[in-house]
């Protein structure tokens, strides 16, 4: 019982992460198509910040969180206007190539200046733990932080796109890309804006990780990159609450098969689901079937 | 046309003797190893990139997990050399007829997958491919399947290629090539006028992974060692990255792309820490300013004097 609590618990943490940059997935294929390889190595770019910013600078976690959110969010508007926008009206294969190349970019750019080691993070958060309803299950006061810190930004997104300008603008881009320029909306300052707002949440994932794992390395960014990809197919990509959906199910279900004894196969589960849901309901458990048309 | 036509008798005097050529080179001693060693990359990238061509560059279907029926390949002649003691030509064989076999299997669910979702899936199958060879203790698991006999030669490497080149080209421009390239532009008029979309489909994805494992094979069986990570992710991306760089639906296109992008790589490693950035860029710049690649879907031809310009009508 004690397992399945604890199991639980880490996998809410995971899964939170993976939503996070699950959502910055989603919203990018959402209003340009394009499978935005590098957004994994955003995140890795924003545990390197909050690295520097809470071991060099000494601040503490929330100013770090919110400085890595913005410098990140000003890489992914950077990426965007110098790699994508040239290829806007290119093939989907050269998109998706330039877009591999910018993930790389980023890795091994990034082992240049900060070199191959792994780094470990700062103890910023107070170290406490809480037994939970008298079980030998614990409950890491980091956990918390990492839930609160999501729940927080999953709402304020949800304000954003739902009730600001901008965000309308975003969904009617998604919905219909002439139509929405036709009607006078500025197209690239809406991408621009999408861009930000995802490289600003795979910023704070990459800090939550940086101080829930302790440790991070320049290729970090690939696996979960994937995986969250994953989590927003699963959950129907360009649909905001499927990549929540997503994320948290693929992060419990990875630490129930871990749980298990099947560590080692975690990854092939992962792809696994992909491959199961995708045959099953290829636009994603949630998405809206498209019919195809001549 | 005539099988010994005049073309046709040229062609085989020109593959004669540059075989020749190069192996009388090689006995006095003027390539050396190094030089062989990177003729063999190339040779090993030319081979998965007419495999992949197919399947991208004339089918259409996106696949980011071509590495993986490499990978297959690899192991098999691996296993069937190394282990079980059997000559390089059940090797080959096998690494072939495995790849095929695996290529069928992810193929028939995979390719009712579109685009993206596709390149996706078989993504996720690559990763599976290579998570299930890290935890096979039979063939080293992480460490590596060792010691696998060194077979591939220059023969080996000639005839393979020649006859990859040799099939995609007679493929190419057949009846089923002709299928091929039609699901490419359009999918469903394609089926409308009465083409076996899934059929085609499997039988390219097919022919991409058998050409794969063999050159899978001709990789295990000169470097000695091979080891699931060597297959990842990268592995396809630069397979992917030929295709793509030389021109999709060009035969002669992915030659000169497996050509030009390994001697950059040569060149790449004398800069090691900076190696993967400069390839990067590279990368990037090749995607903005030139998208169709070196030679565009075009075909480099010896013969074109009959006045006929577009090589997919030369067939009178």
């Amino acid at each position: 019982m004690e397992q399945i609590i604890q199991q639980m618990v880490n996998g809410v943490s995971l899964g939170s992460i993976y939503a996070l940059i699950a959502l910055g997935y989603t919203m990018v294929y959402g209003i340009i198509k394009l499978i935005n390889f590098a957004h994994g190595d955003i995140y890795m770019v924003g545990a390197y910040i909050g690295f520097f910013l809470t071991t060099y600078l000494s601040i503490g976690f929330f100013p770090a969180l919110i400085l890595s959110m913005i410098i990140c969010s000003l890489l992914g508007v950077i990426i965007e206007k110098v790699a994508y926008k040239p290829m806007r009206n290119s093939t989907r294969i050269a998109a998706l190539i330039t877009a591999i190349s910018v993930s790389l970019f980023l890795q091994y750019g990034m082992m240049y200046f900060v070199g191959p080691e792994t780094r470990t993070y700062p103890n910023i958060l107070p170290n406490s733990q809480i037994k939970l309803f008298g079980t030998e299950a614990v409950i890491d006061i980091k956990n918390i932080y990492i839930l609160v810190v999501t729940i927080v930004l999953m709402v304020l997104l949800q304000y954003v796109i739902y009730r600001t300008k901008t965000g309308k603008a975003m969904r009617a881009v998604a919905l219909d890309r002439d139509a929405s320029e036709l009607m006078g909306i500025d197209m690239n300052k809406t991408i621009s804006y999408t861009f930000a707002i995802g490289s600003a949440l795979a910023g704070a994932a990459g800090v939550l990780v940086g101080t829930y794992y302790n440790t991070i390395n320049p290729l970090m960014g690939a696996v979960p990159g994937l995986k969250a990809f994953i989590a927003a197919v699963i959950g129907g990509i360009g649909y905001i609450p499927g990549a929540v959906f997503g994320g948290f199910f693929l992060g419990i279900t990875e630490t129930t098969v871990s749980a298990f004894g099947g560590s080692l196969y975690k990854d092939a589960v992962a792809f696994a689901i992909l491959i199961v849901v995708l045959l099953v309901r290829p636009n994603g458990i949630f998405g809206s079937n498209t019919k195809e048309k001549v | 046309m005539k099988i010994l036509g005049k073309k046709n008798i040229i062609t085989l005097i020109i593959i004669l003797s540059v075989y020749l050529v190069v192996g009388l080179l090689m006995n006095i001693g003027i390539i050396d190893s190094y030089i062989q060693l990177n003729m063999v990359l190339i040779g090993v990238n030319i081979i998965l990139a007419i495999g992949l061509n197919l399947i991208t560059g004339f089918t259409g279907q996106f696949s980011l997990g071509h590495a993986a029926f490499m990978s297959i390949g690899a192991y098999a002649s691996g296993i069937a050399t190394a282990k079980l003691g059997q000559p390089f030509i059940v090797g080959i064989i096998a690494a072939a007829l495995c790849a095929a076999a695996a290529g069928i299997l992810i193929g028939i669910p995979t390719l009712r997958l579109k685009g993206d979702y596709l390149a996706i899936a078989t993504l996720g199958f690559a990763e599976i491919v290579k998570i299930i060879g890290l935890n096979n203790s039979y063939i080293g698991g992480a460490i590596g399947l060792n010691d696998i006999p060194q077979y591939t030669n220059w023969t080996w490497l000639y005839i393979s290629v020649v006859g990859t080149i040799m099939l995609a080209y007679n493929f190419v421009n057949s009846y089923h090539g002709r299928a091929c390239i039609s699901i490419r532009e359009d999918e469903i008029a394609a089926e409308a006028m009465g083409v076996n979309t899934t059929y085609y489909k499997i039988l390219v994805f097919t022919i991409g992974a058998f050409l794969a494992g063999i050159a899978g094979a001709l990789y295990a069986n000169y470097f000695f060692f091979i080891k699931p990570d060597t297959f990842g992710f990268m592995k396809s991306v630069d397979i992917l990255v030929i295709v793509v760089f030389g021109g999709m639906g060009s035969i002669t296109g992915s030659i000169v792309g497996a050509v030009v992008l390994s001697i950059i790589t040569i060149f790449l490693q004398g800069v090691p820490e900076l190696r993967m950035v400069i390839y990067a860029v590279v990368l990037f710049l090749i995607m903005v300013y030139r998208p169709q690649g070196i030679m565009g879907d075009k075909e480099f031809k010896l013969f074109n004097k009959e006045g006929v310009l577009d090589g997919n009508v030369s067939s009178k």
